[in-house]
């Protein structure tokens, strides 16, 4: 890939910097005067000379305004960097920086760029486990599909309450390929103390374009994104297996900019592990929450384990389905895709989990086995 | 010829420190300091001219004395010492002032060097992880400092468009730490009382202070322009750093936590900012990719920028404030400077 880019940014940069010296574009031609210009003329040294050039005799003095103007001309980087106007941002600029691991030996702590740590992941993957195998019975289908190195987004429906679908593919992509997978949610979870500590160090980064972008292409690895947010975390039972809106195709644009495929997930069981039967609309907003749910779970372990029951789970069967890899023959790096091409490629995806979803419905027997 | 060079802010640490380095350099003839009070280092063949914060005394300066570059380090980021107007004055005003000078005509000027803060990117719950120098902000800034800064930022962008003959090279530090500067940072970490948000930890990013300085030296010798994060690689959280410096902690609640914070300040027992309370919730991180490019290498990790500092702090625990070597006067430096008794060669 990078070999690839090295020829179309040359011929990139060369371009810009003639568009730049004839347009009004100031920092092509700073750089080009600072050439041309001499700083100060010969006049110069003798009306100033004698007085305040103390103690360094001329030759070296003329040897190194030579250095000095040679050096100006190192910087081939320079229409990039300029000060104004900031360009617009190209990935090109970026892509060929290699990525250097975590190098600093001495460090105290394990917590990577993202706030993840692979101690407080290892708790977490023994606390799960037995959630995994003997409460959710998680079963994958096409695994396999997943890539075993290089980005990817992995795209899935959601559910429940409180969501335990994140957690669970996490787990399992982690427990079955032993790759980590980046989670990325709602900022709202950044907000609130401990949680956004826990969520963090667990895998959780902010769902921000320039995040997934890193994650994926920078960093190589598999970021979880579900595109429709907390509308299909919000809905009621009798909605349930009914894909809400997928955001605005955000997740599309930057599977295109990274240069990654997008693997869809079909998730059953989230909807009937914690499903909402009324919101309360008032509470919500005076907690600061995006919804304050009565959930069958409250209703079934609250009286027996009180508040403790509200976050337990019902042990429905848990199956995903990995589906083939999307992978989208646009040229990465670009700043923007053409905004119905990108929509229609979303569209395309959630259409694809929709359908997936009734197959496994229409294929299960029982919510509780499968 | 070598080149003719003016500072700002020669009296705080980094005026004073790039001072002493370039007159080392052969390739600076003219090094002027401009300062609101004395220079607190022993300078050699730099002169000191005093000024106002705001510098109206510049244009003058700068046309007389035909100096080509501008480093300009006196913004100031600490809130804890100024007041919200002095803080206008020195950094927008003074700025403003400056680059007038600089741009006036006859002007000399061909390279301005301005010092930044990475405070202008702010910190939400909105932010990326890494904010790149085109990353906008993800909210309106709210704090005095945040608003300043970006008011100087305009100012050098402007500049910076109307004279396409200057090179303009502006750097956007991370929270610095080192042996010699104060920060609020530095302050609490010093005196092994650190602030948390109870429930949160968030990243950081530090910069030693010689990895500034050099930085500011390398954009100036090279004449790169243009606009540059810097910051220590990686990002630490808040609790490892408090590790590092085996600091207590001071918790604020997550809720009300200006509040309490002030009175902590009040107390005497913290240092704190507004811009610390957003920091010490979400974190930053900066993006340093570009300045790399350029050819410019830090020295220190951000855990390394820590671990350096809290040796020091060390230090000086055990032997003492080292008592001050040097002390400005005037007429010794003009006797050195301008005498035709001294010898020079």
């Amino acid at each position: 890939m990078v070999t690839n880019k090295t020829p179309s940014k040359e011929t990139n940069s060369s371009v810009s910097s003639r568009t730049q010296r004839s347009g009004r574009q100031p920092q092509g031609s700073s750089f080009d005067a600072a050439n041309e210009i001499p700083l100060i003329g010969k006049h110069d040294s003798e009306r100033y000379g004698g007085r305040t050039d103390s103690h360094i005799d001329a030759d070296s003095r003329a040897e190194s305004h030579i250095d000095a103007d040679s050096t100006i001309q190192v910087d081939s980087n320079n229409i990039a960097t300029s000060l104004v106007p900031v360009p617009p941002f190209s990935d090109k600029e970026y892509d060929q920086v290699e990525e250097e691991p975590a190098c600093d030996k001495d460090r105290l702590g394990d917590v990577d760029e993202w706030g993840r740590s692979e101690h407080m992941r290892e708790i977490t993957r023994q606390l799960m486990d037995p959630f995994y195998n003997h409460w959710f019975r998680v079963e994958w289908e096409g695994l396999e599909k997943i890539p075993k190195e290089g980005g990817a987004l992995l795209v899935a429906n959601h559910a429940g309450a409180i969501p335990p679908d994140a957690p669970i593919i996490m787990h399992g992509v982690e427990k079955e390929l032993g790759r980590p997978v980046y989670g990325l949610a709602d900022y709202w979870f950044r907000t609130i103390p401990i949680v956004n500590v826990m969520w963090s160090r667990m895998g959780g980064v902010t769902a921000h374009p320039d995040n997934a972008l890193r994650i994926m292409r920078d960093n190589q690895q598999l970021a979880l994104v579900f595109p429709e947010g907390t509308k299909a975390t919000s809905k009621s039972f009798s909605d349930r297996y009914r894909l809400r809106r997928f955001g605005r195709g955000g997740f599309v644009e930057i599977a295109m900019r990274a240069g990654a495929p997008i693997i869809p997930l079909a998730v059953v069981g989230a909807e009937e592990a914690m499903p909402i039967l009324y919101r309360v609309p008032g509470i919500a907003s005076m907690l600061n929450l995006p919804y304050f749910p009565i959930t069958g779970n409250m209703l079934a372990f609250g009286p027996l384990l009180g508040p403790l029951g509200w976050f337990l789970y019902f042990p429905v069967k848990f199956k995903i389905k990995v589906l083939d890899p999307i992978y989208y023959d646009v040229e990465p790096g670009q700043d923007r895709y053409s905004k119905s091409f990108v929509m229609e490629e979303a569209e395309q995806v959630r259409t694809l989990i929709q359908e997936t979803l009734y197959d496994m419905l229409r294929d299960r027997k029982s919510i509780l086995n499968g | 010829m070598g080149r003719r060079v003016l500072i700002t802010g020669v009296d705080k640490f980094w005026g004073g420190r790039i001072a002493q380095t370039l007159e080392q350099d052969p390739d600076f003839d003219v090094i002027l300091g401009m300062g609101t009070k004395e220079p607190q280092v022993a300078l050699e063949r730099a002169e000191f001219v005093r000024s106002d914060q705001a510098y109206s005394i510049l244009s003058r300066i700068v046309k007389a004395t035909h100096v080509d570059t501008i480093i300009h380090t006196f913004v100031v980021t600490n809130t804890s010492e100024v007041s919200s107007r002095s803080l206008h004055e020195t950094n927008v005003i003074g700025t403003m002032n400056l680059l007038a000078a600089a741009g006036q005509r006859g002007s000399m000027v061909r390279q301005v060097v301005v010092k930044s803060s990475s405070n202008v990117y702010g910190a939400t719950e909105n932010d990326p992880t890494w904010f790149r120098e085109e990353t906008p902000r993800s909210k309106p800034a709210r704090s005095r400092l945040e608003r300043s800064l970006l008011d100087v930022e305009q100012l050098v962008k402007d500049f910076a468009e109307d004279n396409p003959a200057t090179v303009v090279s502006m750097v956007r530090c991370a929270n610095v730490l080192g042996s010699e500067i104060t920060t609020p940072t530095s302050a609490n970490l010093a005196r092994t009382l650190a602030p948390v948000i109870v429930g949160f930890d968030p990243l950081m990013q530090f910069v030693h202070e010689q990895d500034v300085v050099d930085c500011l030296l390398h954009l100036t010798r090279k004449r790169i322009p243009g606009l540059y994060n810097l910051a220590g690689d990686e990002k630490i959280p808040w609790s490892e750093v408090i590790n590092i410096c085996g600091a207590r902690i001071a918790p604020i609640p997550a809720y009300g936590t200006m509040n309490v914070a002030s009175l902590l300040v009040r107390l005497g027992l913290i240092n704190f900012t507004p811009e610390m309370e957003p920091l010490l919730r979400y974190g930053r991180g900066i993006d340093t990719t570009r300045i790399k490019r350029t050819g410019f290498e830090l020295q220190h990790t951000t855990a390394g920028t820590v671990r350096s500092f809290i040796k020091a702090v060390r230090l000086k625990k055990n032997i003492g404030n080292e008592p001050q070597s040097y002390i400005y006067e005037h007429d010794i430096e003009q006797f050195f400077r301008h005498s035709p008794a001294i010898v020079r060669n």
